[in-house]
């Protein structure tokens, strides 16, 4: 799953997308997602930074994070295969 | 290095220029505390869902109500609706406040009895009077409002059986400009009805004719309707007046008044569309005052006030379940409480804040209870922070009816705490148990035994 090339992201959450004109708003837990994301970190990868550095366990987040990339999909953000 | 408070990743598309449906951001603050409780802490120590009724709400709002009225008018009474809330701590609050009891069935006389309401401060309503409730309300001088004919007449015979004169009013239903009319309760005032059953009490003089009654609606928008009610209730009392020399010592206009909830479909906050007690009672003291009473003949007017007077001192604490996707990409929040403990979600959006601190990141989610069935739905759009398992909510303005309509279904029925002046919490109604339940369950001797 990957960040599509164009999306622009701003430091307070602001996320466009150029090639529809679309606009969105995350969170910033959401933005260091897509940050981590978009430099081509793997769910797991991501799973391990976030992890150790807030207060969330392995399988809440790895819950919320498989929820949130669906969204991004949904929202046409991200697009392909999952990163194995 | 400590680590940092986690939040649920949530995106949003933004539509610029489109109001947005769901409702304005600002209408969410976190709700931690009700009346200086920590709303975590009355989970801990109660358990979750709960219901929880502020005291110092309903000593103010009551005395906002009665100060509306009796600022208007010379004699006013609140006589408070039992089938409301009749957890008997609530119904207590207001017999202090000096509310008389209105009753619609042989158990709910039988409570306000319970809790010391004197019998002739008892008002009687309702279809559904049995003979025995009857006997025993004329025993004890109760106001009795006749719903219909048949109950006219087995008072009647009552009255000469027992050798007193019960004290009656008659229900009037009637045309306020407000449709449906709800005119399966009393007697008609437009085609006569109301006439026909006053002229049956007054000729046949087994009853004293105390009073007249009507209870035009419940949740109504339109002041000007209760204007109307007391018009023509004061225009029966003044031909009663006329015609038998007979002055009619009360008009009770019922219950009826808005609570400040925002009713389903309407695009407004109830808080800003519901009319003020002050609306009412100008409505109703003018019609009064103007009909034509002499100043020392003017009735007591009475009141039956219910939701507008409860609704807002009740609060319901919950907790998350779990988090899901619909199919179409909504969000779905399934809470630990459903519509059958709070019943109202059915006529209400209920205003529902989350219970702790959150970021300014919203979601729109469909709300929903923890019930096995599809009509489960607390709230059908709604805008929240991510809440995540096990954070709490609290759901506002839910004291009317939800804890005496509830259904035990699947689980038990929360506990009910009132939280007192002192901002101290006081269980009124614990928590139901199995042996709650199973206490009125009996076994027949052959289905005892088994073997799987
Ligand atoms: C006769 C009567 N009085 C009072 C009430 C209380 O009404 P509310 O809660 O709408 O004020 C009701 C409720 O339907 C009622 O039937």
């Amino acid at each position: 799953m990957n960040i599509k090339k164009n999306i622009a992201l701003s430091d307070s959450g602001f996320v466009f997308d150029p090639s529809s004109g679309d606009s969105f708003s995350t969170n910033p837990i959401g933005l260091e997602i897509i940050k981590l994301m978009k430099n081509g970190k793997s769910a797991d990868e991501i799973k391990k930074l976030i992890t150790s550095s807030y207060m969330i366990d392995d399988n809440s987040f790895e819950k919320d994070l498989y929820d949130f990339v669906n969204m991004l999909q949904k929202l046409k953000i991200a697009e392909g295969e999952e990163k194995k | 290095m400590k680590k940092l408070q986690y939040e649920r990743p949530v995106i949003t598309r933004l539509n610029t220029g489109v109001t947005n449906k769901f409702g304005t951001k600002t209408a969410f603050t976190p709700v931690t505390h009700v009346d200086g409780n920590e709303v975590k802490t009355l989970i801990a120590n109660y358990g979750s869902p709960l219901f929880v009724i502020s005291e110092q709400t309903i000593r103010k709002t009551f005395k906002d109500a009665n100060r509306a009225f009796t600022t208007r008018y010379p004699k006013v009474q609140f006589a408070w609706s039992y089938k409301t809330n009749y957890i008997n701590a609530v119904c207590n609050v207001f017999h202090q406040e000096g509310s008389w009891a209105e009753v619609v069935s042989g158990f709910e006389y039988h409570k306000a009895l319970n809790n010391d309401v004197p019998g002739s401060k008892i008002i009687f309503n309702g279809p559904d009077k049995t003979e025995a409730d009857l006997r025993l309300a004329i025993e004890n001088n109760s106001l009795i409002h006749i719903d219909h004919l048949d109950e006219l007449y087995l008072i009647k015979e009552l009255a000469v059986e027992m050798n007193k004169k019960p004290r009656v009013a008659i229900r009037v239903n009637m045309d306020t400009g407000v449709y449906p009319i709800w005119d399966r309760f009393g007697f008609n005032y437009e085609n006569g009805q109301a006439w026909d059953a006053i002229n049956k009490i007054m000729l046949n003089d087994k009853m004293e004719l105390v009073g007249l009654h009507s209870h035009i609606g419940t949740f109504m928008l339109s002041p000007n309707a209760y204007g109307i009610a007391a018009s023509k209730l004061s225009d029966l009392a003044l031909g009663i007046k006329k015609k038998y020399k007979k002055n009619i010592q009360y008009l009770d206009l019922g219950g009826g008044f808005a609570s400040k909830n925002t009713l389903k479909g309407s695009y407004l906050q109830g808080v800003d569309t519901s009319p003020t007690f002050d609306q009412y009672a100008e409505a109703i003291s003018t019609a009064i005052l103007n009909a034509g009473f002499l100043e020392e003949e003017l009735p007591l007017l009475i009141l039956e006030s219910g939701r507008s007077l409860i609704d807002e001192a009740g609060s319901l604490l919950g907790s998350v379940i779990s988090n899901k996707r619909l199919s179409d990409g909504r969000r779905a929040t399934i809470m630990d409480f459903g519509v059958n403990i709070l019943f109202t979600s059915f006529w209400y959006d209920h205003k529902i804040s989350p219970a702790q601190d959150f970021s300014q990141y919203t979601e729109d989610a469909v709300l929903y209870g923890p019930l096995c069935m599809n009509i489960d739905v607390i709230r059908e759009n709604i805008t929240l922070p991510p809440l995540k398992r096990d954070d709490h909510v609290v759901v506002h303005t839910v004291g009317a009816y939800n804890m005496t309509q509830w259904m035990q279904f699947i689980a038990m029925r929360p506990a009910v705490v009132m939280i007192d002046m002192d901002e101290k919490p006081h269980i009124i109604r614990r928590r139901e148990t199995l042996s709650t339940i199973e206490s009125v369950e009996m076994m027949p001797e052959y289905l005892k035994k088994f073997k799987l």
